[in-house]
């Protein structure tokens, strides 16, 4: 067997010349690998996966004509996953090997380059919520936001009840991962309505008791619109000894009201929009609290400490609250995380610096503002449907259905959200807004 | 070898912080965008052009050690090296879709993941996969779900999860997290489960034993099958930790075993990169009864393509979406490129790598056979000492005093990827730092970036942002 890209037999990834490879099985003493395996002959597998091996090339163009089995469409979506445009930098910097292919910093000596990324994006997150604890990262909103539900949980162990109140506009997939999580520590969910598109504050207002341990609430909303009594809800919560967690993404809290002064505990939320781009759901989820409930965070925690020359060096801690030291009665089983993503997300943040941050929320207002008004001028649609501020998105009704709507408009190379028979969801940012015009074309011809 | 990492250094500091370079705050100026009292007032960020940011993260990149730089050996982690091709494969900009469009639209991405579903189901033995949850702990956590959705689909309540004190600690927080008591199994003198014991912990409360195989000293659980049947008599169902799959390519499959319910962690045995701590992915299979508790949504082939769909009695979701598409993106090119002969080699060299490199250290191995990994000890001397004093000599040491049944443990796993020249390298890492003075091993290390880093003041002082340094830092 030799060793070489192209070679059909063995991973190509395993650099052993036969030279040594036979020296090493004479150093252990067997005389094949196989010897070493002590797997009872009951439980062998003697079968095959059926897959053969594809050298590099071929393999590339068969995945490059799977992936053009997709159509090119423009997509004008949103809900939780949205793209912006991400600058070449983030690539090329992201993929240096260094970065990729480390680990989790058990040994910071030899780790610093990312325990300071992952320092500053931190960082970053103080800044944008003005709370002073931002972990290193959550897989997604959802996981986040479920995260949150249980340190409110913890905090509150003397609580009467220990429900959850979420907004009747809720990502089914956020909800979907909050009803599991809260399952194994007994919480139930409330839903309280939205009026317009925005919290009935009066009515959550009746809701909000002394069973409830958090008030969740989001800017914007999975409708695109911008909330406008964050702290009136928050009074509810404090009011009633809640927690109050607030969603959001980065872009937004670049021009939104800042958590902190409206009185969030908890930021959770999507932050993939910086940094990755459209891909198909995977992001980064973002978690930030107050002070004093440092030692129930989730997940990982960069600090600054000093090394034995005395120089400023960055490590984890507080790791007695992980699981691989708490086990069972650890803050979260989270290990794995989503480490990368915080580079990328913290590389273009930076790249964008403040000044182009802003601008980009502010963009994500007018835009979404001014292709609503368009759209609202074709006869038999109204968009925005609720008389609110928006970010990205917002809710256009149709007289006509919306799934032959959305149907029509994929036939024209355009992709639109249709949340059901009358309603469908528009999305505009930097990455696709040089094709409004299209759009506003297409939606014409088809209604 | 002689190695020295890279040091950017000025004063009492390494390379300054993003805020240190720059720190520029703006007004928001709202006028009208928005009402004043929806918008912050200001924003204060760094402010900085992308040359000096290019030089910022680059000299960032080369203070920070990688499997790309050499040896990488920590125990149950499985860095191997992550091909480059799949980096571009999953840069493809056809690939990159939004969740929310049609399956019709999105065949190509569809295809991908029932691929990879199918592929993984036949890796080990499952008759169904999810490729949901976005790490080897949420994997745990659905697969926990799912047994609990089935235990109580048939009205029957149990309590209790029960895992040997040898596993992964993500197991007993997963148990945990989805409301189970943890009934924790000591291990035999052998290293492996004691079946006495677990005789003794399993009863009708049992709703499911997660195991590792290999266990986390590298031993193959021989008592498989008797464990499998004890825990299935009980009513129990019985859980793989795919943690140390990469041992078991082509020679054995978690199905075949007895085990009803696993997770494979793509980032380990399928080579997609680690990023520093993520993200990975950790896919879930399950038996043709436990099928129809799958997260959704999952996607199956029909006459007029691939299609999304809800299992029967799905638990729902792990995840907001669909997972961390680009790393399994990255899992599947790897299978497809290294087909059956690949994977059951990879197995094999892995194996072969750990048994020379272990033949080749001055320090114990208590337990045996051992397979892709093993716990050496470092007998009286700290083996946390020894790692840092290991940094030194240019590799990455074992993960440390982990797992505790062997005591000073130095827990290693050197992965397919080494040459005998690189294991000789990491050999003598080994040897000369187990034989180095105390001195030596307690100022180490001294050639990375950062000398030993104070981890309590970090722990009691706990400064976590820029902000928090304050102008006297």
């Amino acid at each position: 067997m030799t060793a070489g890209n192209g070679r059909r037999v063995g991973s190509p990834y395993a650099p052993h010349t036969d030279a040594d490879e036979e020296a090493m099985l004479d150093a252990v003493g067997v005389d094949s690998a196989e010897d070493l395996f002590d797997i009872p002959g009951e439980v062998r597998f003697d079968g095959e996966f059926g897959v053969d091996s594809a050298d590099e090339q071929e393999l590339r163009n068969a995945m490059a004509d799977l992936f053009s089995r997709n159509e090119e469409l423009t997509e004008f979506l949103g809900r939780g996953h949205h793209a912006h445009y991400v600058p070449a930098l983030v690539d090329d910097l992201s993929r240096r090997s260094e970065f990729l292919t480390s680990y989790t910093q058990y040994q910071p000596e030899i780790a610093q380059g990312f325990l300071q990324v992952l320092f500053e994006y931190q960082s970053m997150l103080v800044e944008l919520t003005g709370l002073p604890v931002a972990n290193c990262s959550m897989y997604d909103a959802a996981t986040a936001l479920a995260e949150a539900a249980l340190l409110a949980n913890r905090l509150r162990r003397g609580a009467s009840g220990h429900r959850v109140l979420v907004p009747e506009h809720l990502h089914e997939g956020r909800l979907g991962v909050l009803e599991n999580y809260l399952d194994g520590a007994e919480m139930e969910i409330g839903e309280y309505p939205m009026d317009d598109g925005a919290v009935d504050v009066e009515t959550l207002a009746d809701l909000v008791d002394d069973e409830t341990v958090m008030v969740y609430a989001e800017t914007p909303t999975v409708r695109g619109v911008i909330e406008e009594r964050l702290a009136d809800i928050s009074d509810l919560a404090h009011d009633n000894d809640a927690l109050f967690c607030l969603g959001s993404d980065l872009v937004a809290l670049a021009l939104l009201e800042e958590p902190a002064s409206v009185g969030a505990d908890v930021v959770v939320g999507e932050a993939g929009a910086l940094g990755l781009g459209t891909a198909y759901g995977m992001g980064l989820g973002i978690f930030a609290t107050r002070e004093e409930y440092l030692r129930q965070v989730p997940g990982r925690l960069v600090g600054v400490s000093e090394d034995s020359a005395d120089m400023r060096a960055f490590t984890l801690t507080l790791q007695t609250r992980e699981q691989h030291i708490r086990k069972e009665r650890a803050t979260s089983n989270i290990c794995t995380n989503q480490a990368w993503v915080a580079l990328r997300t913290a590389m273009h943040m930076a790249w964008l610096g403040p000044d182009r941050l802003v601008d980009l929320a502010t963009q994500a207002v007018t835009d979404a503002r001014d292709l609503a008004a368009r759209l609202d001028e074709l006869s038999g649609v109204k968009a925005p449907l609720y008389d609110r501020h928006h970010f990205r998105e917002f809710v256009v009704r149709t007289d006509q259905p919306a799934p032959a709507i959305t149907n029509d408009l994929a036939g024209r190379g355009f992709a639109v959200h249709a949340l059901d028979d009358h309603h469908l969801q528009v999305c505009i940012t930097d990455a696709n807004a040089d094709a409004a015009d299209g759009l506003v074309a297409a939606f014409e011809e088809v209604i | 070898m002689n190695f020295d990492q890279a040091r950017f250094s000025r004063d009492d500091e390494y390379e300054p912080l993003l805020s240190e370079k720059d720190s520029t705050t703006v007004e928001v100026d709202s006028d009208g965008v928005l009402p004043d009292d929806l918008t912050r007032d200001e924003l204060t960020l760094p402010a900085l052009s992308e040359p000096q940011l290019a030089r910022h993260y680059t000299r960032l990149s080369q203070m920070n050690y990688s499997v790309e730089l050499g040896p990488y050996p920590l125990g149950s982690c499985t860095m191997k090296y992550n091909p480059s091709f799949t980096e571009d494969v999953a840069a493809d900009p056809n690939a990159g879709v939004h969740p929310d469009r049609s399956d019709r639209t999105i065949q190509g991405t569809l295809g991908l993941l029932h691929g990879l579903q199918e592929y993984l189901a036949d890796i080990g033995g499952m008759d169904a996969v999810t490729l949901q949850p976005p790490a080897g702990a949420a994997g745990e956590f659905t697969g926990i779900l799912v047994a609990k959705a089935y235990h109580e689909s048939r009205d029957d309540d149990r309590s209790e999860i029960i895992i040997p004190s040898s596993a992964h600690g993500t197991n007993f927080a997963s148990a945990a997290m989805a409301g189970y008591d943890v009934v924790e199994l000591p291990s035999d003198d052998d290293g492996r489960v004691d079946m006495e014991a677990l005789d003794a912990a399993i009863s009708e409360e049992t709703a499911a034993l997660m195991l590792t195989n290999p266990n986390t000293l590298g031993l193959f659980e021989r008592d498989i099958v008797d464990i499998a049947e004890m825990v299935h008599d009980a009513g129990g169902l019985l859980y793989y930790d795919g943690a140390n799959l990469n041992a078991l390519l082509g020679r054995a499959r978690p199905g075949d075993m007895g085990f009803d319910i696993m997770h494979y962690n793509v980032h380990k045995t399928f080579a997609t990169p680690h990023g520093g701590g993520g993200p990975g992915a950790g896919p879930v299979g399950v038996v043709e009864e436990l099928a129809e508790f799958l997260p959704s949504p999952m996607v199956r082939e029909t006459a007029a393509g691939y299609e999304q769909y809800e299992p029967e009695s799905s638990i729902g979701k792990v995840h907001g979406f669909a997972g961390n598409w680009l790393v399994l993106v990255k899992a599947y090119a790897y299978i497809a490129r290294l087909g059956d002969a690949g994977l059951a080699d990879a197995s094999a060299k892995a194996v072969l790598n750990a048994n020379y490199l272990a033949s080749q250290i001055d320090l114990e191995v208590p337990y045996g056979p051992f397979h892709h990994e093993f716990a050496a000890t470092s007998g009286d001397r700290d083996a946390a000492d020894v790692a840092k004093r290991m940094l030194d000599y240019g590799v990455h040491p074992p993960t440390t005093k982990w797992p505790e049944l062997v005591s000073q443990a130095m827990l290693t796993e050197p992965t397919e990827v080494e040459d005998k020249a690189s294991l000789d390298d990491l050999a003598h890492a080994f040897n000369a730092a187990y034989a180095d003075s105390d001195e030596a091993l307690e100022t180490a290390p001294t050639k990375t970036s950062a000398r030993r880093i104070d981890q309590v003041s970090a722990a009691r002082n706990p400064r976590l942002s820029w902000q928090a340094l304050g102008d006297g830092e």
